[in-house]
């Protein structure tokens, strides 16, 4: 193996699972810190300086960091990540001070975002304080995408998202509601400097089967439901429900329709469970609310009798591994569920009748705009695209990046600099040592358990959609929670030319870490060393050759509980616990310069 | 001195011996040595020592006298029973204790002041009485605990952290042991545990006393320039004269040696020794030879390290006394304690 070079950010950053599984690089343990020590505000903000939205997110984020976090390999469950987020979002203090200042003189670039998502808001967060105009439209009455039309309330009250989506807002965007654009080539003539394209995926997919449009009162497109429910046009539902599909939008759509007096509302899958789209977490909460989850039906037609939907047939499959990995299904016998309502939650798709084919924007295979993936730029210069339009249904974090680097494109294109050359990502590396054997985080390992959420209590929250069903943690457990963090991003630094192999370390390690070895092939070396590495998605780190006899420090980085107990024996201080950070552009912003949504930057662990 | 004890947490890979325990489980309390300390690295030889060999910690009885070295056994196998004898009488306990228990496994640990100035008259018996144990001399040249000053086995030359050159002869605690007929002489280096377990090994198997001489350099007091029981030095200087394996009597022999290559000593238990890499004119079982080697390469400057002598059929002090066979604690009170009768038989004898 060549030796590791840590001065690469992106080494100590893929250490931090949390932070290299986010989308938007969120500095997790550093907030987690910050929450720990009851600085709600500083973390909301270290928040917000990355993805936009933490309250939001606090309630309704994919997570794709919990099933990255270390602690999940070492004690099966992840650090409750998200749900700390909503603790700084539910504890902070007033912020109005530490957000960006929006400058008086502007600089004479007018952008333009069309569909006022949170794609389109961080594009605007981003670029609002660099002297930018921007401009929203927007198709619906209100600003939010998604967010607002999609989620019920019961999930995400009004009141957080009305703050989070206001924050940018105020910040001087020009957000015209009900507009709907049908013609781009009619927008660009506008004499826009830029357009960001963030119209989201908003057609849900149909279900043709036989009797779909017999009595079409009764099937109902699952995200046009949850919107016509945000917009107070459907406030009740049949009472057998069936829903179709088993992805998030599905248990939204069921929750709601518990709410809105489904007494018998049952979800249908085609699939077996452990291949549901559906957050495990999402799964269970619908359960928790008399939801029926069935797996291995296939939805065959709908059974319509004199103009009235009476139940829907399906096929009771058992899946078969195919050629290529692809499933095969297996028909077992077919059922018929009676019901009153059915909702189509089967996915979603981006629609774009209104980008003219011949203006510059290229259409691939799929109908969807060419995207180039580090840019975000359309093939027609100075138009950019991101969110949900850019590639299809993805979440809001991803939403949010895609804004991020978007707003970094949109300002290099306005500068007249190169939008394929990106802003370099930083780190910064301190050392976290404070005395003989005093750290400045806690470095012991906490053996407590994930923290259960709180929820309202069952009667109450399906009363009504506007009752929050998770109330969030409260200190104590928030407390407790944030001790299982591992600080990832407290580094174990190795400095080879202070090392004299006394073992110190290795003899210490609770999870056998390290070695020191003669160096070899990654894979043969992956086999032999204390103890075997064999999660090939975790680097090894390789020192040069050691002083005395040449051979390699290893450090397999799997299940580093980061306890430091490596640099207090070490009597040579070879071993450091150094913090990084990572240091992440943003438009107008080289890595590592202050950023205005950033004031108390600095913050120790 | 660490503020956190060690986690408990362990790594998932972390298999289990035949009685059950995992490495993990041999561990005792955190170490309050000085970090870098060679000693910690034996404790973890010896710790894996005792998991290969399915070790039950309650049958083990560890013994130490004063010192940084006599410290350790609290680190190690923390519910296995322990003495910790007064400054160089580690011996005697051991001595005492395997006469009466012979069924406990006794691990000794002292260091080079505790066993070859103030403990050197109790070493030198328990060696020539042949008592079942083995004895682990972490060895680093000086007084740790009173800050460095020399110990007896500093080397003539070797220069103190404060710049005194020692001038006296050093005692050789393995050529001191085949001097005083042990049947089991072995020296390694606390930074080489890929050699030190086997050794340790079979010398908890060996029947008969067993000397392992470890050098363990002491960082805080002996690691500097002109040490010669500095991490560096020993490094530079070792010489690892013979390379001896260990296979409990249950293991099938995996390792495929050249024929005529190695030579295989059996155990009283079963177990085996398998000597790869032997000098030529060298014979570890052949004491005087083994000196003569000894005395040689040493006065070349080498550190040579190693099972360098083993002769697995002398009998024990057990043996030589005649004591019966089981452990006293077994014996029926009515043998233990054979009444009036027997006594006034047994003081006929004398009169």
């Amino acid at each position: 193996m060549h030796p590791t070079d840590v001065s690469d950010p992106h080494y100590y950053h893929r250490v931090v699972d949390c932070q290299w599984g986010c989308p938007a690089h969120t500095n997790v343990p550093e907030y987690i810190r910050l929450i720990a020590l009851g600085r709600y505000t500083e973390a909301y903000m270290l928040n917000r300086h990355s993805n936009v939205f933490p309250g939001i997110l606090g309630r309704t984020c994919d997570r794709p960091c919990e099933p990255a976090c270390r602690r999940t390999r070492l004690d099966g469950e992840p650090v409750a990540i998200c749900r700390l987020k909503r603790v700084a979002a539910d504890l902070r203090g007033d912020i109005g001070d530490l957000l960006p200042r929006i400058p008086a003189e502007k600089n004479g670039d007018r952008i333009l975002c069309i569909g006022a998502g949170p794609a389109s808001l961080t594009v605007a967060n981003d670029l609002l304080p660099l002297g930018y105009e921007v401009t929203m439209y927007e198709k619906l009455e209100r600003a939010g995408g998604l967010m607002w039309n999609n989620i019920p309330q019961f999930r995400l009250p009004p009141r957080i998202l009305d703050e989070e989506i206001d924050m940018v807002l105020d910040m001087g965007v020009a957000l015209q509601c009900g507009r709907e654009v049908d013609s781009l080539a009619e927008v660009l003539e506008e004499g826009w400097d830029a357009v960001f394209i963030g119209t989201g995926a908003p057609r849900g997919k149909e279900l043709d089967l036989p009797g779909r449009w017999d009595a079409p009162d009764q099937v109902h497109i699952g995200i046009d439901w949850l919107q016509s429910i945000a917009f107070e046009h459907i406030d009740s539902i049949g009472e057998r429900v069936l829903v179709i599909g088993a992805g998030n939008t599905a248990m939204d759509c069921c929750r709601s329709a518990v709410r809105l007096g489904g007494a018998d509302v049952k979800v249908m899958a085609r699939k077996p469970r452990p291949l549901f789209k559906a957050s495990p977490w999402e799964l269970e909460d619908a359960e928790e609310e008399k939801v029926e989850i069935l797996e291995n039906h296939s939805p065959s037609r709908f059974l319509v009798e004199d103009g009235r939907l009476v139940g829907m047939e399906f096929e009771i499959v058992r899946w078969h591994e195919g050629e290529g990995g692809r499933l095969r299904k297996e028909v077992l016998d077919t059922k018929v569920i009676p019901c009153d309502e059915v909702l189509l939650a089967i996915g979603q798709e981006t629609a774009f009748p209104w980008i003219e084919r011949e203006i510059g924007i290229e259409f691939n295979e799929w109908d969807m705009p060419v995207v180039d993936r580090a840019t975000f730029q359309t093939t027609l210069d100075g138009v950019f695209c991101g969110g949900d339009a850019a590639w299809g249904p993805e979440n809001i974090i991803w939403a949010v990046e895609h804004g991020h680097q978007a707003a970094i494109s949109i300002h290099r294109y306005c500068q007249g600099t190169s939008v394929r050359e990106r802003p370099p990502y930083g780190q910064n590396l301190v050392s976290v040592k404070m005395g003989l054997h005093e750290w400045s985080y806690s470095n012991n390992y906490d053996e407590s358990q994930r923290a259960e959420m709180r929820y309202a209590d069952l009667k109450e929250r399906l009363a009504s959609m506007e009752v929050e069903a998770e109330l969030g943690f409260d200190l104590e457990r928030a407390c407790q929670e944030a001790e299982r963090c591992l600080n990832c991003d407290v580094q174990t630094h190795f400095t080879d030319q202070l090392c004299i192999e006394c073992d110190a370390c290795i003899d210490i390690c609770p999870v056998d870490c390290l070695t020191i070895t003669w160096n070899g092939k990654e894979a043969e070396l992956r086999t032999r060393l204390t103890a075997p590495a064999e999660n090939l998605d975790q680097p090894l780190f390789a020192s040069v050759g050691l002083p005395h006899t040449g051979r390699i420090m290893f450090k397999d980085e799997d299940l580093c509980i980061h306890c430091g107990l490596c640099a207090e024996r070490c009597p040579t201080a070879a071993w450091d616990m150094r913090k990084s950070e990572l240091l992440i552009p943003y438009a107008g912003l080289e890595a590592g310069r202050q950023h205005p949504n950033r004031k108390q930057a600095e913050v120790g662990p | 001195m660490t503020h956190i004890p060690k986690p408990r947490i362990r790594h998932p890979s972390l298999r289990i011996n035949a009685v059950g325990l995992t490495r993990r489980d041999y561990e005792g309390s955190m170490s309050t040595l000085c970090a870098g300390c060679g000693h910690d690295s034996i404790t973890a030889a010896i710790i894996e020592a005792a998991w290969e060999l399915d070790l039950e910690p309650r049958t083990v009885a560890k013994l130490s006298g004063i010192g940084c070295s006599s410290k350790t056994p609290t680190y190690f196998l923390g519910t296995a029973h322990g003495f910790n004898a007064v400054h160089g009488r580690m011996p005697s306990i051991g001595t005492g204790a395997q006469a009466t228990n012979p069924d406990l496994t006794y691990i000794g640990v002292s260091g080079d002041g505790d066993s070859l100035a103030i403990g050197l008259g109790q070493l030198c018996h328990v060696i020539r009485r042949n008592v079942d144990m083995v004895y682990i001399l972490e060895n680093n040249g000086v007084y740790g605990l009173t800050k460095g000053q020399f110990s007896a086995s500093a080397d003539v030359g070797s220069r103190a952290k404060r710049g005194q050159v020692n001038r006296q002869q050093p005692i050789d605690p393995a050529l001191l042991a085949l001097t005083l007929g042990a049947t089991f002489v072995a020296r390694s280096f606390s930074g080489d545990k890929a050699q030190l377990v086997p050794i340790l090994k079979a010398g908890i198997r060996h029947r008969g006393f067993a000397l392992v001489d470890v050098i363990s350099p002491c960082v805080a007091f002996n690691d500097h320039e002109g040490s010669t029981k500095s991490y560096r030095y020993t490094r530079e200087n070792l010489e690892e004269a013979v390379d001896a394996d260990f296979t409990l009597p249950t293991a099938g022999i995996t390792a495929s040696y050249e024929p005529g290559s190695v030579r295989a000593v059996t155990l009283p238990d079963g177990s085996v020794v398998h000597f790869r890499k032997v000098p030529d004119e060298f014979d570890p079982g052949n004491r005087d030879r083994v000196y003569a080697y000894l005395r040689e390469r040493q006065g070349a400057g080498e550190i040579p390290t190693g099972l360098l002598y083993l002769d697995p059929d002398a009998p024990d002090h057990r043996d030589t006394l005649e004591t019966v066979s089981t452990s006293l604690v077994d014996l029926p009170f009515e043998e233990l304690c054979p009444g009036r009768e027997a006594l006034e038989r047994l003081l006929t004898d004398f009169r």
